[in-house]
């Protein structure tokens, strides 16, 4: 093999003086980065190391340093080091790019744009510690109207509603397939989920008999590939979800290699062991809206309608239309991946330019829905780069119902976004199956951390909706009134239906 | 005839939302007997300081015996050019009965204000259940669409609003309201914080049946509007009230009892919620899920007068004063008690409104009134 003419992308420095010697680093990393000499010296192989910082923080003596390697040649503004390197290993490799989590470009970010509001004299502030706050939400169809029966003073409802999902806060795990991550890591979702009363989802990777007591929060999706779709799992999960795309890679299917399709992954999936286990880009049952309804209907009929059906997509250009249509074929949750939004794998070019930053989406779809009069029928839930409670906040008040949570998720298991997923050998032992690394994620400790994190975002919340005077969160879906653009040209302001800040109510 | 207009034109009100901070009042006398608007126009002269004679007005049920049938429309209109226009809108759908400006008393203050116009009529066709609400929705939206030029003030059976620029006193005083006679009076004077005033601004607010009148900011001001746009209705006047008035109306014409409207207005907590017995906590939860982008969030206190009776509300966490007093078979609310002690000085019971509990007054039946 000729020698690779690329520098290393990042730098491992180690202190001798600090170094006993202890190889905890060989042991901790999953790249094999580390390795004895015959010497007794411990060398570093740079060009395998991603930086995902799991020998830095491990290291017992702080003796590790990982730095991005700078000099790299004579990159500019325009060509970027990232870009070189792109060209020399394509040009050695002759594949696409692979990679994972979400795109990482500069883009511009809305959220960053947008400012909140709070109450000041002519309306009080309210204080969450006296007041209560009130943050449950509902997923689910809504009828046009509420049948009312009984005489004034002794009514009751005259019929059930539509099945709805309550959540304890608005938001969710996203999809998240056991296969792209470990069981373990699977398991600390649903722990949490169940914990904080909101909802974890399988993504495509079927239902493992261990997340038995998490079905009351478990969300099963059905995507292109149909793993581990039969009656039992559509019968377990509180909502179905139809994937139709995923805002990291719109268009694209996905693709489990075999060499990772142990024998439980395989036995969860309902496929041979060691078989790649592909997602087709389209559903072979889904060329038109018509095609969606059926499978809507099906998956209801199925389930004796007592599920609320999502359907989930990328956010592409003409997302408004597409969520319009949705809601016509008998969606009764419509989720829109924006473009920031992780995977476990794809290909590079298509994650960074492919897409619709959800803060757009959200607004335009939420618009959209307004002006043909659907929008109080169905929830909308944003995925796809939700960073703090304050992008949530944003995102609510832009129109959303509820958010999912992805790398917001595993970066609170430990993940370190080094956006080496598709590699297998995470040394955080999330995106993995190597039992040495999985291991490394303990569900109790895990879901530990995620209710933490959950939890905290609360208390943020509650403080931001008592600044506003709001004391429910219904209140704020949609409540773009709350929202000021900084910064934003007035196209963009109109697209987002916010007004400059400065201006008043 | 002399153009009249008031400078509406250069003012914001109509464009950008207004804060602003009110009195309010109500009279309501359960045996259905009439009395003139005078009592509630002392009640409202009484809170004086809780206006800033931006924006008063009244509104009374039971005021045209003669036309009971009719659909009555008040209108503020620019000029005479506009009053055609909107003449053109009403004949559509209705057949205009009677007509005529609205008479006032010339006083010094209101040299300038604009054309006020009433039309008794009569709708053309209706061919369905419910399809007089949506007419007398749609034509209401039609003429807002003019607003700054034109904005209806009610447009109700044996319903009227009369308000405008001006202290609540001057008001009364301008539209002669100790002249009408009504079963029920609400009464309103306001204070927001940072506009010139203008006539459609002012409240009472009203649409089909009711009238609104409204102390208080609403947080949720944009979500509110936001389902209120899905369902049809469009903000123009720009103000809470507005929005609290096509909320009420979008209840209503969901065929929802009053306490059931104040349930969605200002629901119960969750906590409470869970407390209650089924299967009203079954009740509360699906409205509460349904509805809950129409709850009201914020310190407000309301009246709204309705077909036969007047109801009165307050936020969940009652961050607006609100008080009820009775006195044989009449009802007074008020901002404050003095407005209801000065009227009523021998009244029998006087009591704040708890938070999130609507009154619901109904009169010509007997034992009516309840507290939701
Ligand atoms: S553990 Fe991570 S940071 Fe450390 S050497 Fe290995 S890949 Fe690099
Ligand atoms: S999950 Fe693991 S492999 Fe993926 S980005 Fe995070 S640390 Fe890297």
């Amino acid at each position: 093999m000729p020698r690779s003419l690329i520098l290393p992308e990042f730098l491992v420095h180690r202190d001798e003086g600090r170094c006993t010697k202890c190889k905890a680093c060989i042991r901790q990393c999953g790249f094999g980065v580390h390795a004895e000499e015959p010497d007794g010296r411990i060398s570093a192989n740079e060009q395998r190391c991603v930086n995902c910082q799991r020998c830095v923080v491990m290291c017992p003596v702080s003796a590790l340093k990982v730095t991005a390697n700078k000099e790299i040649g004579r990159e500019n503004a325009y060509w970027s080091a990232e870009r070189l390197r792109e060209i020399w290993r394509q040009a050695e490799s002759g594949g696409a790019i692979l990679t994972s989590m979400g795109c990482d470009r500069n883009y511009p970010v809305y959220f960053d744009h947008l400012l909140l509001n709070a109450s000041q004299v002519t309306n009080p502030s309210i204080d969450p510690l006296r007041e209560p706050m009130e943050i449950r939400t509902f997923l689910g169809r809504k009828p046009e109207k509420l049948s009312i029966a009984g005489p004034p003073g002794e009514e009751r409802l005259a019929g059930p509603l539509p099945p709805g999902v309550r959540l304890e806060m608005p938001v969710m795990f996203a999809a998240m397939s056991f296969g792209s991550i470990s069981k373990n890591t699977v398991l600390a979702l649903a722990k949490a989920a169940k914990q904080m009363g909101i909802m974890f989802n399988t993504g495509e990777g079927g239902m493992n008999p261990a997340l038995g007591p998490f079905w009351d929060h478990m969300i099963v999706q059905v995507a292109s590939g149909r793993f581990g779709v039969d009656s039992a799992y559509l019968e377990a999960g509180r909502i179905i979800e139809i994937k139709i795309g995923q805002g990291a890679k719109p268009g694209i299917g996905g693709h489990l290699p075999g060499e990772k399709v142990n024998e439980e992954i395989a036995r969860t999936r309902g496929i041979p062991t060691g078989a790649d286990a592909i997602s087709p880009a389209p559903h072979h049952d889904i060329y038109s809206i018509e095609d969606l309804r059926q499978l809507i209907y099906t998956l209801k009929e199925a389930t004796d309608y007592q599920k609320p059906v999502a359907v989930k997509i990328a956010a592409v250009h003409n997302v408004a239309a597409i969520a319009s249509g949705i809601v016509r074929a008998g969606a009764d949750i419509v989720v829109l991946d924006g473009l920031r939004g992780g995977t476990g794998a794809a290909p590079k070019m298509i994650r960074d330019h492919i897409g619709l930053p959800v803060e757009l989406a959200i607004a335009v779809v939420d618009r959209r829905l307004r002006e043909e009069g659907l929008r109080e029928q169905v929830s909308l839930v944003a995925g796809g780069g939700i960073r703090s409670s304050a992008d949530l906040l944003k995102v609510i008040c832009l129109g959303a119902d509820a958010a999912y949570l992805g790398t917001a998720a595993l970066l609170a298991l430990g993940c370190h976004l080094c956006q080496r997923c598709y590699t297998g050998k995470c040394s955080w032992g999330i995106a993995t199956q190597d039992p040495s690394l999985t291991k490394r994620v303990d569900p109790e400790a895990g879901a530990e951390r995620l209710v933490n994190l959950l939890t905290a975002w609360q208390h943020e919340i509650k403080e931001f909706m008592g600044a506003m005077g709001i004391n429910a969160l219904e209140s704020l879906r949609g409540n773009r009134l709350q929202l000021r653009g900084v910064g934003l040209p007035q196209n963009e302001l109109d697209q987002l239906g916010v007004k400059q800040a400065g201006e008043a109510m | 005839m002399v153009e009249r207009r008031d400078d509406y034109h250069q003012c914001y009100e109509g464009k950008i939302r207004i804060p602003s901070g009110c009195a309010v009042a109500g009279f309501i006398n359960k045996t259905g007997e009439r009395v003139n608007g005078g009592t509630v126009a002392e009640m409202m002269a009484l809170m004086h300081e809780r206006s800033n004679g931006l924006g008063a007005g009244y509104a009374a049920y039971g005021i045209y015996p003669e036309y009971r049938r009719a659909y009555a429309f008040h209108l503020i209109l620019a000029d005479h050019r506009t009053r055609e226009e909107v003449e053109a809108i009403l004949a559509r759908n209705f057949r205009i009965t009677e007509e005529h400006e609205i008479p006032v008393r010339r006083t010094g203050r209101y040299k300038k204000a604009p054309l006020l116009w009433r039309y008794f009529c009569d709708p053309l066709r209706l061919d369905r259940d419910g399809a007089l609400d949506e007419l007398l929705l749609a034509t209401t939206m039609r003429i807002n669409r003019l607003a700054p030029r034109a904005s209806v003030m009610s447009c109700g059976q044996d319903l009227g609003v009369f308000k405008g620029v001006g202290y609540p006193e001057e008001i009364a005083e301008f539209y002669r309201i100790d002249q009408y006679r009504g079963y029920s009076w609400i009464g309103h004077g306001r204070f927001p914080t940072n506009t010139p005033g203008w006539w459609g601004g002012a409240h009472p607010f009203s649409l089909g049946e009711i009238a609104v009148v409204h102390n208080g900011e609403l947080s949720s001001y944009g979500t509110n509007k936001s389902v209120l746009e899905n369902f049809g209705y469009e903000m123009s006047l720009r103000t809470d009230t507005e929005v609290m008035a096509y909320a009420i109306h979008y209840l209503r014409r969901q065929n929802m009892s009053w306490p059931l409207v104040a349930k969605v207005l200002a629901p119960p907590h969750w906590a409470e919620l869970e407390r209650m017995a089924e299967p009203e906590r079954e009740l509360a939860a699906a409205l509460r899920r349904i509805y809950g982008g129409l709850l009201m969030n914020g310190p407000f206190s309301i009246i709204v007068a309705f077909h036969g009776g007047l109801m009165a509300l307050n936020d969940r966490l009652k961050l607006r004063s609100l008080v009820a007093g009775t006195s044989g078979t009449d009802l007074y609310l008020a901002s404050e008690e003095a407005a209801i002690r000065q009227v009523c000085p021998r009244a029998e019971e006087v009591w704040p409104l708890p938070g999130g509990e609507a009154l619901i007054c109904c009169a010509e039946e007997e034992s009516a009134c309840h507290v939701a």
